[in-house]
């Protein structure tokens, strides 16, 4: 096959080609971009997380698929800017609580009545309240973009697997719903490409409502056919358990979220905090009890489940790294972690920490490459492929 | 009968939807023997998918309506046990298989139902394995469902229900969407499981003629409410309402036992051959006569050959045509490359009610199209004039469809041109769009938006700015007796097909284009769609139709375009094209080869002609 010519191109790859049995546990990408979510969440230096975007872009770009999954992280990447945009906006728009020296205009004030007090729309603006929010901006979009990466390398489907028996049929409803949507995306598509047949505009929002009605039976439809081929292919069926068991269940699982919930108050308020942890943790015990025992009214076994082998610890453990070494490098440097506005200084490259965020590079070296025929496709062969209106609109 | 073990019991069975007058299917009680396959036939409409889905437990579990009598598979009631309580012994396919999938990969997929019945996990994988070689899927097990052709969909979708090792497989026109390699392929898949497994099998299929040499026993509902009919193939089809093309010839023929298979047919109609052996097909053109992408009616002005009514009308009609024609032919790469806006004359006619005369109604000349990382087309010519009739043909995946959409400007070409009465099609805005070329799509429901037929005419009168009560009309010809205030989901297959005809030619467009045209159609709704395409043909319009139907092809078409993996791998007169294609020739010429006969209504033209 494929195999022999990019293992001769690249002879020292640590990583084999990507196949159902070395796939990496998906909940391994999970743990590695919350790992790279926290550290993002840990600085509000710019270039710091500028380096913590490129390392989950790098990432994303050496070991994504071409699968329907994988292309979320473009929205994401489009989301993050948004957020940003959105941040500064406000910041601008309804002034910023850092006070600055350094003008850049002053915006006419709206006046406002007595009770808004605090509140503000317009006036100054000023360098150092927009570099703020900047930092704030481009952290929130740190984040999103952890988490659009995890979206893109782990498969929905196969998280579904690794979730015990007893919340399987909740996870089918979620992974039902998702696969919905893209779904009622290509229905749209093609039904305002069959306007165009009926001899009416295919764009504007009018087509778009006179598709929805048909979309909307076609998806309602669909569902019903896709319940009875579930329900056709034994989606459901239950063992018997005794009721004993299923009282306990019911005990345990109710009771143990009981706990969770005083438990967390319990953290939450000011003198509770002496039994707040121990009721959590017995709460969550519960809970957990509770899901082990429901599972057994379920008859699924798994098919092939994605096992946690040394790469899948490598590439969670580099994300779990670069979280904790980012938080022990708030206590050691803290100012570098978190570049002044006032007064406004340019932010510097901690290197440390730096070289902290460069461990979660690691699962561009250790996790199975996927093979070159799902390779993403070219974002230059999609755009010839779409559908007459845009080459119309030009 | 009762000889055998009986793995599916109807005693007295009758389904009743809600609000319907009568009982969708009654006195149903008979046995199917373990290891049988039983073929169910019958007109539209009659019931078959009600009586599979009561098989599995989905009538009335799922679908609602009244169900009474009993039915028992397995020894298992299907009144009190769900369709998840019978999904170990039977295992159900319906019409649409993407309807039918649950996971995102061909490998999940076919362990899917495994997985929901508790197998362990090494038997899952060994069985897992085994289908896929079982069914030529090993390629593509990662891939994910939602890019494969039909005809690989069928086989995952068929594959997904035989892991569990179900003991009665229920299927729902298993073969209509494919392609003839790809239906034997599942039904070769399908007769080593009753041979070798003992699986029972019971299944609806409207294309008899691929399907009824498999059959055990055939179970004909010969109408709606009537009882069933269950015997043996031969003694059946005699009175069957439907029937395939090698029956009608056996009919002819006057045999008996009537023959199912060409096999049987050439040994048992070889009188029928000798009374024919004199005679000349109408509607066939002589061999030999021109090269491959030839406009038929160039074809009929050199062979002075009789190409098919419909194109002779067209003859008579344009007599400076022919000539005119040729004479742009010589230059015609040239004038493509230089001028995309040749035939101009054509954009500018407002109404666009007649084809005009001496362009061709549709030209594409060394097209490509791309389609994500796929070249769906490479290379492609063709031409075809008005008054001509030509059936695209190919596996599934070859590149039918995109070829339409590339027609009907709704697929820009990558590379190479594409003229549709003279003009681009991607680039002309709908409304004038339509009065060029109309394509009715694989979904005809996709057309439809209205809740009544008649606000479905209305709209496309306005569409179209014909006169009130064009389309209306239209319909009256193509199906008679419709209601006005039907829903358009509630029409049959057939009857909804029509009704997308019918909005399509509101505008009298001089291309059609029809993409499956006869998918979920019963032989008379097929016959009645083949005279009204033969009547447009008749009256100038250019017919383009992309099918899997050999027999449909041989019925209608004056010339056959061959695609494979999106290059053009014949073209020409359809009897040579498909006289010579083991997979593409119908069954009326292979049973009478080396004799040149297409259909069975041209050996019965020519024997009533012999007779007077």
């Amino acid at each position: 096959m494929a195999d022999a010519a990019p293992d001769r191109l690249l002879p020292r790859r640590l990583a084999p080609q990507a196949h159902r049995s070395n796939a990496l546990h998906p909940g391994a990408w999970w743990l590695w971009a919350l790992g790279l979510a926290t550290a993002a969440s840990r600085t509000t230096n710019p270039l710091l997380i500028g380096l913590l975007i490129g390392v989950a872009g790098y990432v994303v770009a050496a070991r994504r698929t071409s699968a329907p999954w994988a292309r979320s992280y473009g929205a994401f990447v489009k989301l993050a800017l948004v957020v940003i945009g959105i941040r500064l906006v406000f910041a601008i728009v309804l002034g910023s609580p850092i006070p600055g020296t350094h003008l850049i205009v002053t915006l006419p004030e709206v006046p406002l009545p007595d009770w808004a007090q605090g509140v503000r729309i317009g006036g100054r603006v000023t360098a150092e309240g927009v570099v703020f929010a900047l930092y704030d901006g481009v952290r929130l979009a740190g984040l999103l973009i952890c988490v659009g990466a995890a979206n893109a390398l782990a498969s929905p489907a196969r998280l579904l697997k690794s979730l015990p028996g007893a919340l399987y049929e909740a996870g089918v409803a979620v992974v039902v719903a998702m696969t919905f949507a893209p779904n009622l995306i290509s229905d749209v598509q093609r039904l305002r490409a069959a306007r165009r047949l009926r001899g009416r505009p295919d764009k504007g929002v009018r087509g778009l409502l006179q598709v929805g009605l048909p979309v909307l039976e076609g998806a309602l439809e669909r569902s019903v056919a896709l319940a009875a081929a579930m329900d056709a292919r034994g989606f459901g069926r239950t063992a018997a358990v005794p009721a004993r068991v299923r009282r306990t269940t019911a005990v345990l699982t109710l009771g143990g979220l009981m706990g969770v919930c005083a438990g967390a108050y319990g953290l939450l308020t000011a003198d509770g905090s002496t039994y707040g942890l121990p009721v959590l943790g017995a709460g969550l015990a519960a809970a957990l009890g509770g899901l082990w025992l429901g599972g057994r009214r379920s008859v699924r076994t798994r098919y092939r489940p994605d096992r946690w082998g040394a790469r899948a610890w490598l590439v969670a453990g580099s994300g779990a790294a670069v979280a904790a070494l980012m938080i022990a490098a708030n206590s050691a440097a803290a100012d570098a972690l978190h570049p002044g506005v006032i007064p406004l200084i340019a932010p510097t490259l901690p290197l440390l920490p730096a070289a902290a965020v460069l461990i979660g590079l690691l699962p561009a070296f250790v996790a199975p490459v996927p093979p070159p025929a799902e390779a993403p496709v070219p974002a230059r062969a999609t755009r010839t492929a779409r559908t007459a209106a845009e080459e119309k609109a030009s | 009968m009762t000889m055998t073990r009986s793995m599916i019991r109807f005693e007295d069975v009758s389904v009743r939807y809600e609000g319907t007058a009568a009982p969708t299917v009654q006195g149903v009680d008979l046995s199917v023997p373990e290891g049988e396959l039983v073929l169910l036939v019958g007109p539209s409409g009659v019931g078959k998918s009600t009586l599979l889905g009561t098989v599995s437990g989905l009538v009335p579990h799922f679908t609602g309506g009244t169900l009474r009598g009993r039915v028992t598979v397995a020894g298992r009631d299907t009144r009190t046990h769900k369709p998840r309580e019978l999904a170990d012994v039977v295992g159900t396919v319906g019409q649409d298989p993407l309807a039918h999938f649950v996971t995102d990969t061909v490998e999940d997929e076919l362990a899917y139902g495994m997985e929901s019945l508790g197998l362990a996990p090494d038997v899952m994988r060994r069985r897992v394995e085994e289908t896929l070689d079982l069914l030529g899927l090993a390629d593509l097990r990662d891939r994910p469902i939602t890019t494969l052709s039909g005809g690989q969909q069928q086989r995952v979708a068929i594959g997904s229900v035989l892991t569990p090792h179900p003991r009665v497989l229920v299927l729902d026109e298993p073969t209509s969407a494919l392609d003839p390699a790809a239906a034997e392929e599942v039904l070769a898949v399908l007769q080593r499981l009753v041979h070798d497994l003992g699986t029972t099998v019971l299944m609806a299929e409207h294309r008899l003629e691929r399907v009824v040499q498999y059959a055990d026993q055939v179970l004909l509902l010969p109408a709606p409410g009537e009882p069933p009919l269950l015997g043996d193939p031969a003694e059946v089809m005699a009175v069957s309402p439907v029937y395939p093309p090698v029956v009608g010839l056996g009919r002819l023929a006057g045999v008996a036992p009537l023959p199912l298979t060409v096999r049987d047919a050439r040994r048992r109609t070889g009188g029928l051959r000798e009374r024919l052996a004199g005679m000349a097909p109408s509607g066939v053109v002589p061999p030999g006569g021109e090269p491959a992408g030839v406009a038929p009616a160039e074809v009929a002005d050199e062979g002075r050959a009789v190409v098919a009514p419909g194109a002779r009308a067209a003859e008579v009609d344009a007599p400076g045509r022919v000539s005119r024609w040729r004479r742009h032919r010589g230059k015609r790469h040239e004038a493509e490359a230089t001028t995309p806006g040749a035939a101009s004359p054509a954009v500018a006619r407002p109404e666009g009610t007649a084809p005009a005369a001496g362009t061709p109604a549709a030209r594409v000349a060394g097209l490509a199209v791309l389609r994500g990382r796929v070249e769906a087309l490479r290379r492609v010519d063709l031409a075809v004039s008005p008054g001509a009739t030509v059936a695209l043909m190919g596996r599934n995946g070859a590149g039918k469809s995109t070829l339409l959409s590339t027609l009907v400007g709704l697929l820009p070409p990558t590379s190479g041109t594409v003229r549709v009465g003279g003009a681009a099609p991607h680039r002309m805005p709908p409304r004038e769009l339509i009065r060029h070329v109309g394509l009715v799509p694989q979904e005809p429901r996709d057309l439809l938006y209205a809740d009544t037929v008649t606000a479905e005419c209305a709209a496309a009168d306005r569409d179209a700015d014909a006169a009130p009560g064009t389309c209306r009309d239209l319909v009256a010809d193509l199906v008679p007796g419709i209601a006005d205030d039907t829903h358009p989901r509630d029409l049959s297959e057939g009857q909804r097909l029509a009704l997308a005809l019918a909005i399509v030619l509101t505008t009298r467009p001089p291309l059609l284009l029809l993409d499956e045209p006869t998918r979920g159609l019963d032989y008379a709704a097929k016959a009645r769609l083949v005279t009204i395409l033969r009547g447009l043909a008749a009256r100038g319009h250019a017919i383009v139709l992309a099918t899997h139907d050999v027999e449909l092809a041989a019925e209608l078409a004056h010339r056959v375009v061959i695609l494979a993996d999106g290059e053009v791998v014949a073209d020409g007169p359809t009897a040579d094209v498909v006289v010579s294609s083991p997979s593409f020739a119908p069954q009326v010429t292979k049973v009478l080869a080396p004799q040149r006969w297409l259909t069975v209504t041209q050996v019965r033209e020519a024997l009533e002609a012999a007779d007077e």
